[in-house]
């Protein structure tokens, strides 16, 4: 028998077996259609291709600004107070978030804290999708009032003062800051901002670069820290492979809870691929924290986007701007009402070991997050896309769950939970 | 991709492709949905071919397409406006981006940027064109797999 000819028949037996077939083996516990092996197959971690670049930053590489980027985010003197650094809210050992609903850094926030791991996957930034990079998005906490509450200024200052050497070795030499004020920046209190007023542009764009270097090398490292595998990334390996002892590795509550989540419960719908999540932004009538102000979500960030300096277009972006930089110049249109109230699928990998859930922590449990999208509330801002009972949708149906499935799911859920990688910890 | 425990590299290359192959086949299409990319408009103005890339983009995969817009007995049709839109109906939600036509490639045939699918299924693009004959538009059906 040629080599091509016995590949052939194993790889067909592969097939059967994919099919649901098996022969003179141990049978399967667990028995899936081969269209549900193929979704189960696309959702194992294995099958998350590599990070997309972001040619926004040249940096995002290097082991140095990787290095740096790790310091600079555990650096509580880059806030106002001199007690907050990136980690207070994306804490290493605490799956790289706070615990709690609304982040609490100098002041208290109106979001979750996101956890960071393996948001290099995604083109957008925040619940509200608001930044385009991994390095334009760390600036932000920076500078908000509610987070480090500090300036571009002074952070650019500290940056000289205490790491100068590994800044040069990546970024080339700190400009002369001696003419600089002490604290200045155009997002800061009022006087900050007359101080930055009245800087002239050059001076700006040199606190700028400086700025952006930081969120850059903040990125390098951000960009290390990744999912390992869980129990369900190794279940579905044994089932790919027709080892019946290795479907061992889910009990049958989260075998049947699995099932939900690809079916009735809809929840692959959205939360689809190795991250378990489209990386687009949907409204499901999640309750607002605040009903008197409500959250836009979506819709409220699209400006903000589009005219933020350090964006894909921006001074301070490494990519090519007119042939580069697809997802700005392709955004939606921010009168599209499907963004109104649309908030940004997380990532279900390790789910159950960060509650409270939502973009506000307005869940405290998985319990209540399955049952909310059972119950599909209407939404208080915009149109939610769940289907409700009595108000059927044209296409999509309501969800409808037993008691028993929702506690399967909620323990499915559980079996997403796997270890974070660090490198450079 | 379908990924294999075992450590026979030439088996799992082979099982992969014929897996493929074969998954495909055991699953089911959606039924009655008419996929075809060579249509005429809701008011027959024009006959409109779309022409997805040559390989199957990966989800969330930022890519182009091809249109070309022709009046009914085939005459290209040049300097057309056209509009893109489009979703999935059984999600209740629309594109994850603004696509549109950046240029006109050649008489009447147009590229579509800024296309990107962010999940398998059943995904419609939609159409409105803006020609020497008028306005009209039309609705395509394209199913969207893994892989």
């Amino acid at each position: 028998m040629g080599r091509s000819t016995r590949l052939l028949l194993a790889g067909s037996l592969a097939v059967l077996l994919l099919c649901g077939f098996s022969f003179n083996r141990t049978p399967l516990r667990d028995r899936w259609s081969g269209e549900e092996l193929k979704l189960l197959a696309s959702m194992q971690l294995d099958a998350l291709p590599p990070a997309p670049a972001d040619a926004s930053n040249r940096f995002e590489r290097s082991p140095a600004a990787a290095a740096l980027g790790r310091k600079l985010f555990h650096d509580a003197r880059l806030s106002a107070n001199g007690q907050v650094s990136c980690a207070t809210c994306h804490a290493a050992d605490r799956q790289f978030q706070d615990g709690v609903p609304v982040g609490k850094g100098v002041g208290t926030g109106t979001r979750r804290s996101m956890p960071i791991i393996a948001t290099t996957h995604s083109p957008w930034k925040f619940w509200d999708g608001r930044k385009d990079s991994l390095w334009s998005q760390a600036l932000g906490p920076l500078e908000d009032g509610a987070e480090h509450a500090t300036t571009r200024v002074h952070v650019s200052r500290l940056v000289r003062q205490h790491h100068r050497d590994e800044y040069e070795a990546v970024f080339g030499r700190l400009p002369d800051m001696a003419a600089w004020p002490a604290d200045a920046g155009p997002l800061g209190t009022p006087e900050q901002r007359r101080a930055w007023a009245t800087l002239p542009a050059s001076v700006q764009a040199e606190v700028n670069r400086v700025f952006a270097n930081v969120g850059k090398a903040i990125a390098a490292y951000e960009r290390s820290v990744s999912y390992g595998a869980s129990r369900f990334d190794r279940y579905v390996q044994a089932t790919l492979a027709g080892d019946a002892q290795g479907q061992q590795l889910l009990s049958p509550a989260e075998v049947r809870g699995l099932r939900a989540f690809i079916g009735p419960g809809q929840c692959a719908t959205c939360h689809n691929g190795p991250l378990f999540t489209d990386q687009h932004f949907h409204n499901t009538g999640v309750p607002q924290r605040d009903p008197g102000r409500p959250d836009l979500g979506r819709a409220g960030a699209i400006a903000a986007l589009s005219r933020d300096e350090f964006n894909c277009f921006g001074p301070h972006s490494d990519a090519d701007k007119t042939r580069g930089c697809e997802e700005l110049r392709f955004l939606v249109d921010e009168a599209d009402p499907a963004l109104k109230g649309a908030f940004k699928t997380p990532s279900l990998r390790n789910v159950a070991l960060r509650p409270p859930y939502m973009h506000a922590g307005q869940l405290p449990s998985l319990q209540a997050v399955v049952a909310h999208y059972v119950a599909s509330p209407a939404a208080t801002v915009g149109h939610s896309e769940l289907a409700r009972e009595g108000h059927v949708h044209v296409e999509r149906q309501p969800i409808r769950l037993s008691e028993a499935q929702l506690r399967d799911l909620v323990s499915f859920l559980e079996a997403l939970s796997g270890p974070v990688i660090d490198p450079l910890r | 991709m379908t990924r294999f425990t075992r450590p026979l590299k030439p088996f799992a290359q082979a099982a992969s492709l014929v897996a493929l192959l074969l998954v495909s086949a055991c699953m089911s299409p959606p039924a009655n949905l008419d996929t075809s990319l060579d249509r005429q408009t809701v008011e027959g103005r024009y006959r409109i071919r779309l022409q997805p890339p040559a390989s199957a983009p990966a989800i969330n995969q930022m890519h182009a397409w091809e249109v070309s817009v022709a009046t009914p007995d085939g005459q290209p049709v040049r300097q057309a406006r056209i509009a893109v839109d489009g979703g999935m109906p059984q999600h209740g939600h629309g594109l994850p981006t603004r696509p549109r036509v950046t240029r006109e490639l050649a008489d009447g045939r147009y590229l579509i940027e800024g296309m990107k699918f962010s999940m398998t299924g059943w995904w419609e693009i939609k159409l409105a064109v803006q020609g020497e004959q008028g306005a009209d538009k039309v609705t395509f059906n394209t199913v969207v797999k893994g892989g």
